[in-house]
């Protein structure tokens, strides 16, 4: 049952439609600091989708009676700008980005210290501005570094990266065609580059064989973007001296 | 009071037990009745524990979505109705209701297990849409898992009405809902580095994570939800990839029969 | 037995997670936490190395109140007995009229707005912090005043010693150059009055962009003698 559209090869010379080898990630591009109001905010971009984060706080918690008096309560809110893909989408939340708020929230729980500020809260938004598939990494990729930027204090980053299934072969980085056409389609995103892993979102038939494969693959698709997202930091915000490699 | 469970729930882990003195593999009493709603097309009871779901199916006519004109249209959604639990407030779905009504319609929908072919009327301008409406009842953990099994449970019965004249005539039926598979949602739940079946209120309380995964007859993964705000290594998602494939074999037979 | 090792320099500049010193020879200060042998960094900042303590100095971040510390507020809203005051934090600050006012008070004749009014700005001192995060002002300091007039600039409360410099030596050559008072609180807020304020808060601004890069007081220095 071919969906109407679909290219009929995917993958053609073990290149993909857009001329990536199979564990090629599209072209990324971070930025730190653009937003001047915000505490910390960053951009991140796998090829053309493109997300933006900001992060607000810790800031006192409204309404009252959602404060903790022993922490601080995260909340995220994943929204696509209604120019961001092709159909328009209407603006405001939907089913969809409620969801992703839940799972990017609970990515993130993950590494922040809620203890150390009691009653404030922390507020992450993340807006996706060009939808290319693969938007909830791109936004938590972003969203990690805005923390950082922020000052809030953090074990480490969220790293996140997809990975797929197209013309039965394993790919990593879903771009926008093979999330419309691929068989299947899963999001990963992990502490770092340890073995832990904080989301993680699967749609599509596999054997149990793929989907280790296709885990495999991920974890060091994330690897490579904690990497990246270390090098920005420290770019940005080097000192001047000459620096001792430390890790 | 909450906390003290929490610990108390992790410290039996700790020690290889539960509350309820069951094994980790092991899931409470399941009760699967069908038929139960007159209203509905096709419905289903699910009782797991005290957990209590009502799944009602309800087969309208509409237009299919632009990008599949030939093929039927599934909605799933879930209301965590206040009757349930002091902690369900009345009000729209909220990420709770909406993340379970998500992760059902995925397995649903990602194993194929409606022909939606089937269900076009006239491609492009009719078809047949099919609301699976989970309705919590009472709330003692692992929602996933129920609303899954009735849902599926449900659609299993689930009889086609009558469409004549443009109009559908509710309480005729013109065969059954075009089934090919049976996909059994598990949810493995991670409690101090442990991971269990089938969590009660206060495991779902207490744990650190939990993924579900979907399986289908060919024993197939057709999807994956990790929630929760901790976290997996991957040798545990393939420890309970094996749980849920096992788990779902089981629950399977239970609808067949 | 593990041998400990320290693998970062003073003023390094790190990011979070980044492994800081292994081995329990280390102890984790502010900014740092220990997971199993290793110190890592929570927080992206300058290394700040004290005997067996490792620190970061961070970045960015908001101020949390903490007993003694001078800060610059704004008046919000009073209620009989209070004024609550914005002292730039997660955390709104009090000061009791028993803390501001040394003479009786008639009450039931004198509305508090007399002595500091909403939109006042205020420099007083955190007398105390309780566990529950409620902050209590006073002014009984002989730097607590009202600050009138001048003009009010916020800056990362983390970098104020940066502004203040060794001994005073930053602030006292932007006063001088600049001809103006210059009260910096330690939460981030700094008031100034007086000639050239622009030259004064370009100066602070210079600071709070580059202070963690080398070289910082011989360009403030130069930017100070160009003038406006």
């Amino acid at each position: 049952m071919a969906k109407a559209g679909k290219p009929e090869k995917m993958i053609i010379n073990g290149k993909r439609l857009d001329g990536r080898e199979l564990e090629e990630f599209r072209p990324i591009s971070i930025e730190v600091g653009i937003l001047k109001r915000a505490g910390g905010s960053a951009v991140f971009r796998f090829g053309d989708t493109y997300a933006l984060s900001a992060v607000y706080g810790p800031r006192p918690m409204h309404p009252k009676h959602l404060q903790n008096p022993q922490k601080t309560v995260l909340r995220c809110r994943y929204s696509m700008a209604p120019f961001s893909t092709q159909e328009r989408v209407r603006p405001g939340v939907n089913r969809r980005s409620v969801e992703i708020s839940k799972v990017l929230n609970e990515a993130l729980s993950n590494v922040l210290f809620f203890e150390d500020y009691p009653k404030t809260g922390i507020d992450v938004f993340v807006e996706i501005l060009q939808a290319e598939a693969s938007t909830r990494c791109a936004g938590l990729n972003a969203a990690s570094l805005a923390l950082a930027e922020a000052g809030i204090p953090m074990r480490d980053f969220i790293s996140s990266c997809s990975v797929g299934k197209v013309d039965g072969k394993i790919v990593l980085d879903v771009g926008g065609l093979e999330d419309q056409y691929g068989e299947v389609d899963m999001a990963v995103a992990t502490i770092g580059n340890e073995d832990k892993i904080v989301l993680l979102q699967l749609d599509g038939i596999v054997t149990k064989e793929e989907f280790l494969k296709m885990l495999e693959l991920a974890k060091k698709g994330c690897a490579q973007i904690y990497e990246k997202q270390k090098e920005v930091l420290k770019e940005k915000y080097k000192t001047g001296e000459l620096d001792v490699e430390s890790q | 009071m909450l906390k003290a469970s929490e610990n108390y729930v992790r410290k039996l882990v700790e020690e290889n037990m539960r509350i309820d003195a069951r094994k980790f593999d092991e899931f409470r009493p399941i009760s699967i009745e069908t038929d139960i709603i007159k209203t509905a097309e096709g419905s289903a009871r699910v009782i797991i524990g005290n957990s209590h779901v009502l799944v009602g199916i309800k087969m309208s006519v509409g237009e299919p979505y632009p990008d599949a004109p030939d093929e039927g249209v599934l909605i799933v959604n879930a209301e965590l109705v206040p009757v349930a639990s002091p902690t369900f407030e009345p009000g729209p779905p909220d990420e709770n209701a909406i993340e379970i009504a998500r992760v059902i319609d995925r397995g649903i929908r990602e194993s194929q297990c409606i022909d939606l072919e089937k269900l076009c009327i006239e491609a492009g301008k009719e078809v047949w849409m099919v609301n699976v409406d989970v309705h919590v009842l009472d709330y003692d953990g692992n929602l996933i898992d129920a609303g899954a099994l009735g849902a599926i449970a449900a659609l299993l019965k689930t009889k086609i009405p009558k469409y004549e004249n443009k109009k559908v005539i509710y309480g005729e039926y013109k065969g059954e809902l075009p089934l090919r598979d049976i996909p059994i949602a598990i949810t493995i739940a991670k409690i101090s580095n442990k991971l269990l079946i089938d969590s009660n209120l206060e495991e779902d309380n207490a744990l650190d994570a939990r993924i579900t995964i979907s399986t289908n007859k060919k024993g197939e993964i057709c999807a994956v939800q990790k929630g929760g705000k901790g976290c997996f290594t991957s040798s545990e998602i393939e420890d309970a990839l094996d749980l849920s494939m096992k788990k779902g074999k089981d629950l399977r037979k239970l609808i067949e029969v | 037995m593990d041998k400990s090792e320290l693998l970062v320099k003073e003023r390094q500049l790190v990011i979070p997670g980044e492994t800081l010193a292994r081995g329990l020879d280390f102890l984790p200060s502010s900014g740092c936490y220990r997971v199993d042998n290793e110190i890592k960094a929570k927080l992206m900042g300058l290394v700040k190395l004290k005997d067996r303590f490792i620190g970061i100095v961070p970045l960015a971040g908001v101020y949390i109140p903490k007993p003694g510390d001078g800060v610059i507020g704004l008046v919000e809203d009073m209620q009989t007995t209070i004024w609550v005051l914005d002292i730039n934090s997660p955390y709104d600050a009090i000061l009791p009229l028993g803390e501001a006012v040394g003479e009786y008070v008639d009450l039931s004749k004198t509305d508090i707005s007399v002595y500091y009014d909403i939109g006042d700005l205020i420099y007083a001192k955190v007398l105390n912090v309780s566990k529950s995060k409620q902050v209590q002002l006073t002014m009984n300091d002989y730097r607590a005043r009202k600050l009138i007039g001048g003009r009010v600039l916020t800056i990362t409360p983390s970098k104020v010693p940066r502004l203040i410099g060794k001994e005073g030596s930053m602030i006292e050559l932007i006063k001088d150059k600049s001809k103006c008072q210059i009260i910096v609180g330690q939460n981030g807020v700094v008031w100034l009055k007086g000639e050239r304020e622009g030259l004064a808060a370009k100066a602070i601004l210079t600071i709070e962009r580059e202070s963690h890069i080398v070289g910082l007081t011989d360009r403030i220095s130069e930017l100070l003698n160009k003038g406006e």
